[in-house]
């Protein structure tokens, strides 16, 4: 596409995404090696801008990056106080007893209540005060390889038009080059699907799985508020095949983080993660902090759920993957940012060392991560989820109460995930339709006014970055079979189906994708591929999501 | 011949703004920030007169927070020379504005001044006018056009009902319409550049401007919310409503 030859820069190491996980890497590179040169490119208009978690944040690998985080102003400001796992009926919602003891790995006494994007802005600053080059607003869209190896990428060309020529403020991109190249996407990387394929990473480990998460952050009356306070459910309305939960967590100055997580496993083709988060809120252990409040954002983001059995191969000829593209998160404890900073802290003690005796693959990365606490925390956890997957939500609680409480995580066997997310769709003739009830527009809401919220952008004159690779496979495949999930579970209305009388036609409202990657990842036949569009473009979520 | 272009930073244009639930303001931590659409304009129109070999120097102002260099940064990127950061935290009205840049415009000695046409924060559309009055320099504001000869800026205006076109005697005032060009992108390579451009910082106090606020904000609100609409029948209920309850025929 780009004739003219892009300009190219070289560094030691390029690291692609500024979430914890590439920022952690870029602090620890530069307080092990501080003549390293680091550049970090994100392809949110700013850092932060595309983050989005819960968060309830263990400060573990904080502690080990920047102790004296307490005194330099990071934005973790609300201890954890109080907390109930409710099981929900319908109409009511029961306290799971002994917490502490049935369901260890919730224990979130010392964590912190946060806006991660927040967490990350801040870690940028201090990344930058440090010497790294961070560079927001571009993607990189294409991994550069030389005899095998790894040695960069390059950023996404500016100012192509929808036809895919060149217009008139055409920019071309540019080569950053780099000894090592770090892959910090997030969960389900554009670049690290490519890598993986390249140097066949995924060989001999489980399928990932995933869990689609969507957030809405609330701003409640004081009188209501309760700082500190964890709530989280499961039971209604998923039904005993389908993985997931709601939550929520008060915070800051009256704010509310709330969101509802499905497992990407699910089968019922009619399922919407959408409308079941709306729905949630209807019932009465969470409608009472809502009325009177008002809805300040909106987003969602796929995260990884395959815990220890399904990490890929972790290194490759110049290069690495750090944080939850390799898929680090810790399921039962919903959270993956310890674990994406601690993977990224880990990556920089082996770019460093690798650096010294000149190697072309950081090896010692994968020991490192097999000798830390990150990897002693997965195992623990590795058969929770995967029960879950195979007992239902009842059996998988009661393994995972038995596993807690009688084996203590040291079970002599590993349960193995058998599918990967896009093969667990059944058939919309046979799954029952599920009745949503309509938005209230006061405590539920529809789509189209959520994705508003989330501050959504992109140069409308570009090419479509959902690249559907066969229209025929979506008819006979997605429409005729599942009737379009796709138009289900985007949590930005990006997929529509027109004419579904008489010629039913996919149409791709590309410009409200929040770049969550569900459908990357759900899609029956993997025919959608999300690459990334014009850097910047995206959601930019505001400070407390 | 030199051209200064001061810049403001202000909430990104895809950002829905949020009123603070106190109602004093808008509220902008954790708000993504940017230079203001109108101004970048301004930077881009200096950088084409800069190409064009009219223009050999262009010079960047920013007036606000210690963040506002960013802005700075995005305007050297796009192609200005140096920048000059003028460091307060006090709300920057125009007039305040306006005289800490003619104090600057005394000491650079441009031969234009090009700024956005209106900040889209506050929307007052002011600091340019009142900056040509203070300087006593010629205008030509809303321009959608600008052509440099013999010393003269040839500036077409957007006005109502059409274009107008006015000569100026440099030095001038121009401010920048919507439709005066397209601004590039700053490109990696030139923000990368951009990061080794001097940027020179002062305080108003240096250039004795005094920017305490003149104007007081009693409250700010959100607009009232659409009422959803209804289904009419037929064309004679519509006239119904339109004559009895909207009130309008």
């Amino acid at each position: 596409m780009s004739e003219n030859p892009r300009e190219i820069m070289e560094f030691d190491v390029v690291i692609i995404g500024g979430g914890p996980s590439g920022l952690a890497t870029a602090i620890r590179l530069r307080q092990l090696a501080p003549d390293t040169s680091v550049c970090l490119i994100e392809k949110g208009s700013e850092i932060g801008a595309h983050i989005l978690s819960g968060a309830v944040i263990e400060p573990r690998a904080l502690d080990e990056l920047l102790p004296h985080w307490r005194d330099s102003g990071a934005p973790l400001n609300t201890p954890v106080s109080e907390e109930h796992m409710l099981y929900l009926t319908q109409t009511r919602g029961y306290r799971v007893p002994m917490l502490d003891r049935v369901m260890p790995h919730m224990r979130n006494h010392g964590n912190y209540i946060a806006s991660l994007g927040e967490v990350c802005r801040w870690l940028a600053t201090q990344a930058e005060a440090m010497g790294v080059e961070i560079y927001p607003g571009f993607a990189g869209a294409e991994v550069l390889t030389e005899n095998g190896r790894v040695v960069g990428v390059a950023t996404g060309d500016m100012g192509i038009g929808r036809d895919g020529k060149p217009g008139d403020n055409y920019a071309p991109g540019m080569e950053l080059r780099a000894k090592y190249t770090i892959f910090a996407e997030g969960c389900r990387g554009s670049l690290t699907k490519q890598v993986m394929q390249m140097y066949n990473l995924r060989k001999g480990v489980d399928p990932q799985t995933y869990g689609l998460g969507i957030k809405e952050l609330w701003e409640i009356p004081a009188e209501l508020h309760r700082p500190g306070l964890v709530q989280h459910s499961f039971g209604w309305p998923l039904d005993d095949r389908t993985y997931g939960g709601a939550w929520m967590y008060h915070f800051g100055e009256n704010l509310v983080s709330y969101g509802f997580v499905v497992g990407l496993d699910y089968p019922n083709t009619w399922l919407s993660p959408f409308d079941e988060m709306q729905r949630v809120k209807l019932h009465p252990s969470f409608r009472p902090y809502f009325e009177g409040g008002r809805r300040l954002s909106y987003g969602g983001r796929a995260l990884s759920e395959g815990g220890l059995q399904s990490i890929p191969r972790l290194t490759f000829p110049g290069g690495m993957l750090v944080g939850d593209t390799a898929g680090f998160l810790n399921v039962p404890k919903i959270k993956g940012t310890h674990t994406a900073m601690k993977s990224g802290m880990l990556a920089a003690e082996a770019v460093a060392e690798a650096f010294l005796t000149n190697r072309v693959e950081p090896g010692s990365y994968t020991r490192r991560i097999r000798e830390s606490w990150l990897w002693d925390e997965l195992r623990g956890v590795r058969n929770i989820r995967p029960a879950f997957a195979r007992f239902g939500m009842k059996g998988g609680a009661l393994y995972s109460g038995i596993d807690a409480m009688l084996l203590r995580g040291r079970a002599p066997w590993t349960l193995h995930t058998r599918h990967a997310d896009n093969e667990t769709l059944e058939p919309a003739s046979i799954s029952p339709k599920i009745d949503y009830p309509q938005p209230d527009g006061k405590v539920t809401f529809d789509k189209l006014s959520s994705v508003f919220l989330s501050n959504t952008n992109h140069e409308e004159d570009q090419p479509v970055h959902l690249k559907v690779r066969s229209m025929s496979m979506w008819k006979t495949v997605n429409w005729d079979v599942f009737r379009s999930p796709e138009s289900r579970y985007c949590p930005a209305a990006v997929y529509e189906v027109v004419d579904e009388e008489t010629n039913p036609t996919l149409q791709i409202n590309a410009q409200n994708c929040v770049h969550c990657k569900t459908c990357d990842i759900k899609d029956p036949t993997q025919n959608i591929d999300w690459v990334t569009p014009e850097g910047s473009g995206g959601p930019n979520y505001p400070g407390g999501m | 011949m030199k051209v200064l272009v001061p810049v403001k930073r202000v909430i990104d244009y895809n950002i829905k703004p949020r009123v603070k639930a106190d109602g004093t303001g808008v509220e902008t931590a954790g708000v993504k920030m940017s230079m203001n659409p109108f101004d970048e304009i301004a930077v881009e129109e200096a950088v084409r007169l800069k190409e064009k070999g009219v223009v050999t120097e262009i010079v960047a102002i920013s007036i606000g927070e210690p963040k506002a260099q960013d802005t700075l940064r995005t305007a050297m990127a796009m192609g200005a020379d140096r920048s000059i950061l003028v460091e307060t935290d006090a709300v920057t009205e125009p007039l305040a504005v306006a005289k800490v840049l003619k104090a600057l415009v005394e000491k650079e000695k441009p031969d234009l001044v090009i700024l956005g046409k209106q900040a889209i924060d506050d929307d007052m559309n002011a600091t340019g006018q009142m900056l040509a009055g203070l300087l006593g320099w010629p205008q030509g504001t809303f321009a959608s056009k600008v052509e440099i000869t013999d010393g003269k800026a040839m500036v077409t205006r957007e006005i109502d009902g059409g274009l107008q076109t006015v000569a100026l005697t440099l030095p001038a005032i121009v401010t920048a319409d919507l439709r005066l060009n397209e601004p590039r992108y700053a490109s990696l390579p030139n923000i990368m550049k951009a990061r080794k451009k001097p940027m020179e910082k002062i305080t108003p106090a240096e250039v004795d401007v005094d920017m305490t606020p003149r104007l007081s904000i009693v409250s700010v609100a959100e607009p009232a919310g659409r009422k959803a609409g209804i289904k009419v029948d037929s064309a004679a209920e519509l006239v119904a409503k339109l004559r009895n309850e909207a009130k309008v025929i």
